[in-house]
Protein backbone atom coordinates (compact mmCIF):
# COMPACT_ATOMS: atom_id res chain seq x y z
CA UNK A 1 0.00 0.00 0.00
CA UNK A 2 0.99 3.74 -0.94
CA UNK A 3 1.47 5.37 2.26
CA UNK A 4 3.54 8.37 2.85
CA UNK A 5 5.48 8.39 6.28
CA UNK A 6 4.61 12.50 6.86
CA UNK A 7 1.04 12.14 6.88
CA UNK A 8 -1.59 11.01 9.47
CA UNK A 9 -4.33 9.52 8.50
CA UNK A 10 -8.40 9.06 9.80
CA UNK A 11 -10.81 6.21 9.32
CA UNK A 12 -12.73 7.88 6.62
CA UNK A 13 -9.65 7.88 4.51
CA UNK A 14 -8.56 11.58 4.41
CA UNK A 15 -4.88 12.18 5.04
CA UNK A 16 -3.54 15.08 6.67
CA UNK A 17 -0.09 16.73 6.53
CA UNK A 18 0.84 19.32 9.31
CA UNK A 19 2.66 22.25 7.59
CA UNK A 20 2.92 24.51 10.81
CA UNK A 21 1.41 23.17 14.44
CA UNK A 22 -2.08 24.59 13.32
CA UNK A 23 -1.98 24.20 9.77
CA UNK A 24 -2.30 21.18 7.22
CA UNK A 25 -3.06 19.90 4.15
CA UNK A 26 -5.80 17.73 3.40
CA UNK A 27 -6.60 15.19 0.83
CA UNK A 28 -7.69 11.53 0.63
CA UNK A 29 -5.85 8.44 0.73
CA UNK A 30 -4.67 6.02 -1.98
CA UNK A 31 -7.14 3.85 -1.25
CA UNK A 32 -9.82 5.75 -0.86
CA UNK A 33 -9.16 6.87 -4.41
CA UNK A 34 -8.94 3.55 -5.40
CA UNK A 35 -12.06 2.51 -3.82
CA UNK A 36 -14.02 5.15 -5.66
CA UNK A 37 -12.75 4.61 -9.06
CA UNK A 38 -11.85 7.44 -11.64
CA UNK A 39 -12.90 11.02 -10.18
CA UNK A 40 -14.67 13.01 -12.05
CA UNK A 41 -16.60 15.99 -10.05
CA UNK A 42 -15.16 17.44 -7.12
CA UNK A 43 -16.73 19.61 -4.50
CA UNK A 44 -14.64 21.73 -2.56
CA UNK A 45 -15.55 24.43 0.52
CA UNK A 46 -14.31 28.32 -0.22
CA UNK A 47 -11.33 30.14 1.14
CA UNK A 48 -12.61 31.54 4.39
CA UNK A 49 -14.81 28.53 5.20
CA UNK A 50 -15.01 27.18 8.69
CA UNK A 51 -14.23 23.51 8.85
CA UNK A 52 -15.34 21.11 11.73
CA UNK A 53 -13.71 17.75 12.54
CA UNK A 54 -15.31 14.69 11.89
CA UNK A 55 -18.30 16.47 9.45
CA UNK A 56 -17.73 17.43 5.59
CA UNK A 57 -16.29 19.22 4.45
CA UNK A 58 -17.17 18.52 0.62
CA UNK A 59 -17.32 15.68 -2.04
CA UNK A 60 -16.08 13.77 -4.48
CA UNK A 61 -17.54 11.85 -7.12
CA UNK A 62 -16.73 9.05 -9.50
CA UNK A 63 -19.43 8.07 -12.11
CA UNK A 64 -21.25 5.80 -9.94
CA UNK A 65 -21.05 7.33 -6.89
CA UNK A 66 -20.76 10.60 -4.92
CA UNK A 67 -18.76 10.38 -1.66
CA UNK A 68 -18.41 13.02 1.39
CA UNK A 69 -15.01 14.43 2.18
CA UNK A 70 -15.07 14.76 6.14
CA UNK A 71 -12.46 17.22 7.66
CA UNK A 72 -10.03 15.83 10.21
CA UNK A 73 -9.71 19.18 11.65
CA UNK A 74 -11.45 22.41 12.97
CA UNK A 75 -10.27 25.30 11.71
CA UNK A 76 -10.29 27.87 8.66
CA UNK A 77 -9.87 27.08 4.72
CA UNK A 78 -6.84 29.30 3.74
CA UNK A 79 -6.38 27.50 0.50
CA UNK A 80 -8.45 25.83 -1.94
CA UNK A 81 -6.62 23.28 -4.58
CA UNK A 82 -8.64 25.04 -7.50
CA UNK A 83 -7.11 22.85 -9.97
CA UNK A 84 -8.99 19.48 -9.62
CA UNK A 85 -11.69 21.78 -10.14
CA UNK A 86 -10.61 20.96 -13.54
CA UNK A 87 -8.78 18.08 -12.91
CA UNK A 88 -9.82 15.55 -10.60
CA UNK A 89 -8.23 12.56 -12.18
CA UNK A 90 -4.91 14.49 -10.26
CA UNK A 91 -6.08 12.51 -7.18
CA UNK A 92 -6.72 9.22 -8.89
CA UNK A 93 -2.87 9.84 -10.62
CA UNK A 94 -1.47 11.29 -7.06
CA UNK A 95 -3.22 11.21 -4.64
CA UNK A 96 -0.79 12.34 -1.76
CA UNK A 97 0.14 14.93 -4.33
CA UNK A 98 -3.28 16.31 -5.30
CA UNK A 99 -4.39 18.13 -1.70
CA UNK A 100 -7.70 19.56 -1.62
CA UNK A 101 -7.34 22.25 0.76
CA UNK A 102 -5.41 23.75 3.43
CA UNK A 103 -6.92 24.50 7.10
CA UNK A 104 -4.86 27.06 8.95
CA UNK A 105 -6.09 28.19 12.85
CA UNK A 106 -6.38 24.91 13.95
CA UNK A 107 -8.66 24.52 17.33
CA UNK A 108 -9.69 20.87 17.46
CA UNK A 109 -8.77 17.51 15.29
CA UNK A 110 -10.10 13.71 14.72
CA UNK A 111 -8.29 10.71 16.23
CA UNK A 112 -5.28 10.02 14.03
CA UNK A 113 -3.99 6.86 12.65
CA UNK A 114 -0.42 6.57 11.99
CA UNK A 115 0.43 5.35 7.96
CA UNK A 116 1.27 1.87 9.94
CA UNK A 117 -1.90 1.89 11.76
CA UNK A 118 -3.77 3.10 8.87
CA UNK A 119 -2.77 0.25 6.82
CA UNK A 120 -3.76 -2.33 8.67
CA UNK A 121 -7.06 -0.01 8.83
CA UNK A 122 -7.10 -0.58 5.53
CA UNK A 123 -6.42 -4.67 5.22
CA UNK A 124 -9.47 -5.59 7.88
CA UNK A 125 -12.13 -3.09 5.83
CA UNK A 126 -11.15 -5.64 2.64
CA UNK B 1 -26.65 -15.77 -2.30
CA UNK B 2 -26.04 -14.52 -5.51
CA UNK B 3 -25.95 -16.53 -8.42
CA UNK B 4 -22.40 -16.72 -10.72
CA UNK B 5 -22.10 -16.32 -14.77
CA UNK B 6 -20.51 -18.88 -16.43
CA UNK B 7 -17.58 -16.24 -16.83
CA UNK B 8 -17.33 -15.60 -13.46
CA UNK B 9 -13.36 -16.85 -13.39
CA UNK B 10 -12.42 -14.76 -16.41
CA UNK B 11 -13.86 -11.95 -14.26
CA UNK B 12 -11.69 -12.88 -11.48
CA UNK B 13 -8.94 -13.57 -13.96
CA UNK B 14 -9.23 -10.50 -15.70
CA UNK B 15 -8.94 -8.84 -12.55
CA UNK B 16 -12.85 -7.37 -12.27
CA UNK B 17 -14.65 -5.61 -9.62
CA UNK B 18 -17.24 -8.25 -8.67
CA UNK B 19 -20.46 -6.49 -7.27
CA UNK B 20 -23.88 -7.97 -6.97
CA UNK B 21 -26.39 -7.17 -9.57
CA UNK B 22 -30.07 -8.85 -10.24
CA UNK B 23 -28.72 -11.94 -7.77
CA UNK B 24 -25.50 -12.29 -10.10
CA UNK B 25 -21.32 -11.63 -8.96
CA UNK B 26 -20.46 -9.35 -11.82
CA UNK B 27 -17.72 -6.86 -12.25
CA UNK B 28 -19.08 -3.19 -12.20
CA UNK B 29 -15.51 -2.37 -14.05
CA UNK B 30 -12.32 -3.89 -14.77
CA UNK B 31 -9.62 -1.49 -14.48
CA UNK B 32 -11.42 1.61 -15.04
CA UNK B 33 -15.11 2.67 -16.54
CA UNK B 34 -13.96 5.60 -18.18
CA UNK B 35 -11.71 3.73 -20.20
CA UNK B 36 -13.97 0.94 -20.71
CA UNK B 37 -16.67 3.51 -21.94
CA UNK B 38 -14.05 4.74 -24.31
CA UNK B 39 -12.69 1.77 -25.69
CA UNK B 40 -16.67 0.74 -26.80
CA UNK B 41 -17.17 4.53 -28.26
CA UNK B 42 -13.59 4.41 -30.15
CA UNK B 43 -12.80 0.65 -30.66
CA UNK B 44 -14.54 -2.07 -29.38
CA UNK B 45 -15.51 -3.64 -25.62
CA UNK B 46 -16.46 -6.72 -24.50
CA UNK B 47 -19.01 -7.72 -21.95
CA UNK B 48 -20.73 -10.71 -20.28
CA UNK B 49 -24.24 -9.97 -20.23
CA UNK B 50 -25.09 -13.39 -19.09
CA UNK B 51 -27.72 -12.87 -16.26
CA UNK B 52 -30.09 -11.55 -19.04
CA UNK B 53 -32.95 -13.93 -19.35
CA UNK B 54 -33.67 -16.13 -22.16
CA UNK B 55 -37.19 -17.09 -22.91
CA UNK B 56 -38.62 -19.47 -25.40
CA UNK B 57 -42.20 -18.94 -26.69
CA UNK B 58 -43.08 -22.24 -28.82
CA UNK B 59 -46.50 -23.28 -30.46
CA UNK B 60 -49.43 -22.84 -33.32
CA UNK B 61 -50.81 -19.61 -31.20
CA UNK B 62 -47.13 -18.19 -29.95
CA UNK B 63 -47.86 -15.28 -32.45
CA UNK B 64 -51.12 -14.88 -31.08
CA UNK B 65 -50.18 -14.77 -27.73
CA UNK B 66 -46.99 -12.16 -27.53
CA UNK B 67 -49.59 -10.08 -29.74
CA UNK B 68 -52.16 -10.62 -26.23
CA UNK B 69 -49.00 -9.85 -24.03
CA UNK B 70 -46.80 -7.55 -25.77
CA UNK B 71 -47.50 -3.88 -27.11
CA UNK B 72 -45.68 -3.71 -29.60
CA UNK B 73 -47.03 -5.38 -33.70
CA UNK B 74 -45.30 -8.84 -34.88
CA UNK B 75 -47.30 -9.62 -37.68
CA UNK B 76 -44.58 -7.97 -40.25
CA UNK B 77 -41.81 -9.28 -38.55
CA UNK B 78 -39.80 -12.08 -40.69
CA UNK B 79 -37.70 -15.24 -39.39
CA UNK B 80 -34.20 -13.46 -38.16
CA UNK B 81 -35.43 -10.27 -37.38
CA UNK B 82 -35.37 -8.97 -33.76
CA UNK B 83 -37.95 -6.57 -32.16
CA UNK B 84 -38.06 -3.99 -29.15
CA UNK B 85 -41.41 -4.31 -26.83
CA UNK B 86 -43.01 -4.06 -23.56
CA UNK B 87 -45.05 -6.38 -21.23
CA UNK B 88 -47.95 -4.38 -19.82
CA UNK B 89 -49.85 -5.05 -16.61
CA UNK B 90 -53.55 -4.13 -16.93
CA UNK B 91 -53.40 -0.51 -15.61
CA UNK B 92 -50.92 0.25 -18.70
CA UNK B 93 -47.82 -0.20 -16.56
CA UNK B 94 -44.56 -1.73 -17.50
CA UNK B 95 -43.73 -5.30 -16.59
CA UNK B 96 -40.78 -5.23 -18.43
CA UNK B 97 -39.10 -3.78 -21.51
CA UNK B 98 -37.75 -7.29 -23.75
CA UNK B 99 -36.31 -7.81 -27.75
CA UNK B 100 -38.40 -10.42 -29.16
CA UNK B 101 -35.76 -12.85 -31.64
CA UNK B 102 -38.74 -14.49 -34.32
CA UNK B 103 -36.58 -17.55 -34.83
CA UNK B 104 -39.76 -18.86 -37.08
CA UNK B 105 -43.30 -18.53 -37.17
CA UNK B 106 -43.74 -20.73 -33.71
CA UNK B 107 -40.83 -19.82 -32.18
CA UNK B 108 -39.91 -16.68 -30.52
CA UNK B 109 -36.88 -16.01 -28.04
CA UNK B 110 -37.83 -13.05 -25.66
CA UNK B 111 -34.69 -11.66 -24.47
CA UNK B 112 -35.96 -9.91 -20.85
CA UNK B 113 -33.74 -8.43 -17.81
CA UNK B 114 -32.66 -10.47 -14.88
CA UNK B 115 -34.07 -8.68 -12.56
CA UNK B 116 -37.19 -9.11 -14.21
CA UNK B 117 -37.06 -12.89 -15.11
CA UNK B 118 -38.96 -15.10 -12.63
CA UNK B 119 -41.92 -12.14 -12.59
CA UNK B 120 -41.72 -12.17 -16.79
CA UNK B 121 -41.69 -15.97 -16.71
CA UNK B 122 -44.50 -16.54 -14.37
CA UNK B 123 -47.00 -13.46 -16.37
CA UNK B 124 -46.70 -14.99 -19.38
CA UNK B 125 -47.13 -18.56 -18.37
CA UNK B 126 -50.82 -17.27 -16.88
CA UNK B 127 -51.09 -15.64 -19.81
CA UNK B 128 -50.46 -17.89 -22.36
CA UNK B 129 -53.21 -18.43 -25.21
CA UNK B 130 -53.62 -22.13 -26.70
CA UNK B 131 -51.25 -24.20 -28.54
CA UNK B 132 -47.69 -22.30 -26.72
CA UNK B 133 -45.48 -23.14 -24.07
CA UNK B 134 -42.58 -21.26 -22.24
CA UNK B 135 -39.48 -22.48 -21.04
CA UNK B 136 -37.05 -20.64 -19.28
CA UNK B 137 -33.76 -21.47 -21.14
CA UNK B 138 -31.93 -18.55 -18.68
CA UNK B 139 -29.58 -21.39 -17.53
CA UNK B 140 -28.67 -22.80 -20.61
CA UNK B 141 -27.69 -19.52 -21.88
CA UNK B 142 -24.20 -16.99 -21.75
CA UNK B 143 -24.93 -13.87 -23.36
CA UNK B 144 -21.72 -11.58 -24.67
CA UNK B 145 -21.53 -8.23 -26.02
CA UNK B 146 -19.17 -7.56 -28.28
CA UNK B 147 -19.73 -3.74 -29.34
CA UNK B 148 -18.15 -1.04 -30.99
CA UNK B 149 -16.98 0.41 -34.41
CA UNK B 150 -14.66 -2.20 -34.60
CA UNK B 151 -16.92 -5.03 -33.86
CA UNK B 152 -17.08 -6.59 -37.05
CA UNK B 153 -13.49 -6.72 -38.16
CA UNK B 154 -13.02 -8.71 -34.75
CA UNK B 155 -15.99 -10.90 -35.61
CA UNK B 156 -14.69 -11.26 -39.23
CA UNK B 157 -11.60 -13.32 -37.93
CA UNK B 158 -13.66 -15.82 -36.96
CA UNK B 159 -17.15 -15.59 -38.28
CA UNK B 160 -18.13 -16.40 -41.89
CA UNK B 161 -19.03 -13.53 -43.41
CA UNK B 162 -22.55 -14.71 -44.62
CA UNK B 163 -23.48 -15.38 -40.89
CA UNK B 164 -22.33 -11.71 -39.99
CA UNK B 165 -25.85 -10.32 -39.72
CA UNK B 166 -26.00 -7.07 -42.09
CA UNK B 167 -28.99 -5.05 -40.82
CA UNK B 168 -29.76 -3.73 -37.14
CA UNK B 169 -31.96 -5.97 -35.27
CA UNK B 170 -31.39 -8.66 -37.27
CA UNK B 171 -29.53 -11.81 -36.65
CA UNK B 172 -28.40 -15.54 -37.40
CA UNK B 173 -29.69 -18.38 -35.51
CA UNK B 174 -26.76 -21.27 -35.99
CA UNK B 175 -23.53 -19.07 -36.69
CA UNK B 176 -20.39 -20.56 -35.93
CA UNK B 177 -17.68 -18.18 -34.28
CA UNK B 178 -15.18 -20.12 -34.21
CA UNK B 179 -16.36 -23.62 -33.58
CA UNK B 180 -19.18 -22.18 -31.00
CA UNK B 181 -22.44 -22.45 -32.22
CA UNK B 182 -23.82 -19.10 -31.07
CA UNK B 183 -27.15 -16.83 -32.08
CA UNK B 184 -25.58 -13.87 -33.26
CA UNK B 185 -27.47 -10.48 -33.45
CA UNK B 186 -27.04 -7.19 -34.38
CA UNK B 187 -27.74 -5.76 -31.72
CA UNK B 188 -26.84 -3.42 -28.31
CA UNK B 189 -27.20 -1.72 -25.36
CA UNK B 190 -24.78 1.23 -25.91
CA UNK B 191 -25.37 2.83 -28.54
CA UNK B 192 -22.59 1.70 -30.30
CA UNK B 193 -22.43 -0.48 -33.42
CA UNK B 194 -22.08 -4.09 -32.03
CA UNK B 195 -23.60 -7.59 -31.40
CA UNK B 196 -24.83 -9.79 -28.89
CA UNK B 197 -24.03 -13.30 -28.63
CA UNK B 198 -26.03 -16.32 -27.00
CA UNK B 199 -24.38 -19.47 -26.46
CA UNK B 200 -24.36 -22.74 -24.48
CA UNK B 201 -23.25 -21.68 -21.33
CA UNK B 202 -20.43 -24.53 -21.06
CA UNK B 203 -18.65 -22.95 -24.60
CA UNK B 204 -19.16 -19.44 -22.81
CA UNK B 205 -15.69 -19.14 -21.21
CA UNK B 206 -13.80 -20.76 -24.75
CA UNK B 207 -15.69 -17.41 -26.46
CA UNK B 208 -14.69 -15.21 -24.45
CA UNK B 209 -11.10 -16.43 -24.66
CA UNK B 210 -11.73 -16.31 -28.43
CA UNK B 211 -13.49 -12.64 -28.62
CA UNK B 212 -10.48 -11.13 -26.52
CA UNK B 213 -8.25 -12.62 -28.46
CA UNK B 214 -8.95 -11.82 -31.55
CA UNK B 215 -10.05 -8.18 -30.28
CA UNK B 216 -6.27 -7.42 -29.17
CA UNK B 217 -4.69 -6.22 -32.03
CA UNK B 218 -8.00 -3.71 -32.37
CA UNK B 219 -7.40 -2.48 -28.68
CA UNK B 220 -10.65 -4.13 -27.03
CA UNK B 221 -11.09 -4.09 -23.79
CA UNK B 222 -13.44 -6.43 -21.32
CA UNK B 223 -16.28 -4.29 -20.07
CA UNK B 224 -18.30 -4.17 -16.84
CA UNK B 225 -22.21 -3.29 -15.61
CA UNK B 226 -20.30 0.67 -14.74
CA UNK B 227 -19.58 1.10 -18.66
CA UNK B 228 -22.69 -0.61 -19.60
CA UNK B 229 -24.83 1.81 -17.80
CA UNK B 230 -22.98 5.23 -18.45
CA UNK B 231 -23.03 3.89 -22.43
CA UNK B 232 -26.61 3.02 -22.47
CA UNK B 233 -27.17 6.56 -20.84
CA UNK B 234 -25.36 8.51 -22.72
CA UNK B 235 -27.39 6.67 -25.78
CA UNK B 236 -30.57 7.90 -24.12
CA UNK B 237 -31.41 4.35 -23.69
CA UNK B 238 -34.20 3.89 -21.35
CA UNK B 239 -33.17 1.23 -17.93
CA UNK B 240 -35.81 -0.84 -16.33
CA UNK B 241 -36.85 0.80 -13.00
CA UNK B 242 -35.21 3.62 -13.87
CA UNK B 243 -37.01 4.85 -16.80
CA UNK B 244 -39.44 2.86 -16.75
CA UNK B 245 -41.39 0.60 -13.85
CA UNK B 246 -44.38 -1.37 -13.00
CA UNK B 247 -46.70 2.11 -12.87
CA UNK B 248 -45.16 4.37 -15.13
CA UNK B 249 -46.92 4.21 -18.69
CA UNK B 250 -44.98 3.92 -21.57
CA UNK B 251 -46.63 6.89 -22.95
CA UNK B 252 -44.81 8.98 -19.70
CA UNK B 253 -41.63 7.84 -20.80
CA UNK B 254 -41.09 7.98 -24.29
CA UNK B 255 -41.65 4.68 -25.08
CA UNK B 256 -44.67 5.51 -27.10
CA UNK B 257 -43.13 3.61 -30.43
CA UNK B 258 -43.30 0.50 -28.91
CA UNK B 259 -47.09 1.09 -28.24
CA UNK B 260 -49.74 -0.17 -31.20
CA UNK B 261 -52.89 0.84 -29.82
CA UNK B 262 -54.33 0.79 -33.56
CA UNK B 263 -52.47 -2.86 -34.04
CA UNK B 264 -56.08 -5.28 -34.25
CA UNK B 265 -55.34 -7.92 -31.72
CA UNK B 266 -56.17 -6.57 -28.03
CA UNK B 267 -53.63 -6.81 -25.68
CA UNK B 268 -53.32 -6.37 -21.86
CA UNK B 269 -52.82 -2.66 -20.60
CA UNK B 270 -54.17 -0.91 -24.48
CA UNK B 271 -57.78 -0.41 -22.36
CA UNK B 272 -56.17 1.53 -19.33
CA UNK B 273 -53.89 3.40 -22.15
CA UNK B 274 -56.58 4.50 -23.83
CA UNK B 275 -58.57 5.72 -20.88
CA UNK B 276 -55.37 7.63 -19.49
CA UNK B 277 -55.33 9.96 -22.41
CA UNK B 278 -52.62 12.33 -23.51
CA UNK B 279 -50.15 12.28 -21.08
CA UNK B 280 -49.21 15.45 -18.87
CA UNK B 281 -45.57 13.81 -18.39
CA UNK B 282 -43.01 12.82 -20.44
CA UNK B 283 -38.82 11.87 -20.54
CA UNK B 284 -36.48 14.30 -21.34
CA UNK B 285 -32.66 14.89 -21.69
CA UNK B 286 -30.82 17.21 -19.41
CA UNK B 287 -27.45 18.58 -19.92
CA UNK B 288 -26.33 19.99 -16.26
CA UNK B 289 -25.39 23.58 -17.23
CA UNK B 290 -24.13 24.53 -13.01
CA UNK B 291 -21.36 22.65 -11.66
CA UNK B 292 -22.18 19.11 -10.00
CA UNK B 293 -23.61 15.80 -11.51
CA UNK B 294 -27.15 15.35 -10.69
CA UNK B 295 -27.89 11.21 -10.78
CA UNK B 296 -31.30 9.58 -10.26
CA UNK B 297 -34.27 10.66 -8.11
CA UNK B 298 -33.53 14.09 -8.06
CA UNK B 299 -36.13 16.53 -7.81
CA UNK B 300 -36.42 19.16 -10.60
CA UNK B 301 -38.36 22.93 -9.96
CA UNK B 302 -38.79 25.78 -11.55
CA UNK B 303 -39.55 28.23 -9.32
CA UNK B 304 -41.34 26.82 -6.14
CA UNK B 305 -42.95 24.49 -8.62
CA UNK B 306 -41.48 20.90 -8.37
CA UNK B 307 -41.55 19.53 -12.12
CA UNK B 308 -40.51 16.45 -12.46
CA UNK B 309 -37.61 14.27 -11.20
CA UNK B 310 -34.62 12.75 -12.95
CA UNK B 311 -34.67 9.00 -13.30
CA UNK B 312 -30.77 8.31 -14.18
CA UNK B 313 -27.40 10.46 -14.55
CA UNK B 314 -23.94 10.55 -14.10
CA UNK B 315 -20.81 11.89 -15.32
CA UNK B 316 -20.71 10.80 -19.46
CA UNK B 317 -17.32 9.89 -20.31
CA UNK B 318 -17.33 10.58 -23.94
CA UNK B 319 -19.55 13.87 -24.01
CA UNK B 320 -17.39 14.55 -20.28
CA UNK B 321 -19.92 16.61 -19.03
CA UNK B 322 -22.86 15.43 -16.67
CA UNK B 323 -26.20 14.23 -18.17
CA UNK B 324 -29.64 13.09 -17.18
CA UNK B 325 -32.70 11.54 -18.15
CA UNK B 326 -35.81 12.56 -16.48
CA UNK B 327 -39.59 12.30 -16.44
CA UNK B 328 -41.30 16.26 -16.57
CA UNK B 329 -44.31 17.85 -16.79
CA UNK B 330 -44.71 18.18 -20.75
CA UNK B 331 -45.38 21.88 -20.76
CA UNK B 332 -41.57 22.02 -19.35
CA UNK B 333 -40.28 19.38 -21.89
CA UNK B 334 -39.54 21.72 -24.87
CA UNK B 335 -35.42 22.10 -25.86
CA UNK B 336 -33.22 25.06 -24.06
CA UNK B 337 -35.98 25.17 -21.14
CA UNK B 338 -33.93 25.50 -18.00
CA UNK B 339 -34.96 23.68 -14.32
CA UNK B 340 -33.20 23.39 -11.12
CA UNK B 341 -32.48 19.76 -10.07
CA UNK B 342 -32.09 19.68 -5.98
CA UNK B 343 -28.88 17.22 -5.52
CA UNK B 344 -28.42 16.67 -1.23
CA UNK B 345 -29.57 20.42 -0.51
CA UNK B 346 -28.20 21.97 -3.25
CA UNK B 347 -29.60 23.58 -6.42
CA UNK B 348 -27.82 22.68 -9.83
CA UNK B 349 -29.37 24.66 -13.14
CA UNK B 350 -30.16 22.05 -15.92
CA UNK B 351 -31.18 22.26 -19.05
CA UNK B 352 -33.73 20.36 -21.39
CA UNK B 353 -31.23 19.02 -24.55
CA UNK B 354 -32.49 16.28 -27.47
CA UNK B 355 -32.18 12.69 -26.47
CA UNK B 356 -30.00 10.55 -27.50
CA UNK B 357 -27.04 12.71 -26.29
CA UNK B 358 -24.88 10.78 -28.48
CA UNK B 359 -25.31 8.81 -31.84
CA UNK B 360 -23.13 6.77 -33.33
Amino acid sequence: MNLPKSMVFTKSHEWVKFLSEDTALIGLSDYAQDQMGSLVFVNLPMVGDEVIAGEPLGDVESVKAVSDVYSPVTGTVSRVNEELLDAPESINQDPYAAWLVEVSDISDRDDFLSATEYEEFCLKEE
Amino acid sequence: MEKTTPLFQMHEQEGGKIVPFAGYLLPVQYKDILEEHMAVRERAGLFDVSHMGELLLTGHDALDTLHYLCSNRFHDMQDGRVRYTLLLNPQGGVIDDLLVYRLSAERYLLVVNASNREKDAAWIKEHLLGNTQLEDCSDHFAQLALQGPKAKEILEKLVKAEEIPAKYYTFTEEALVGDIPCLLSRTGYTGSFGYELYCPSDDAKKLWKLLREAGEEFGLLPCGLGARDTLRLEAGMPLYGHEMDDEVSPMETGLGFAVKLDKEEDFIGKKALMERGEPTVTRVGLKVVGRGIVREECPLFVGQEEVGKTTSGTFLPYLKGAYAMARVNRSYAELGTKLMASVRGRMIEVEVVPLPFYQA
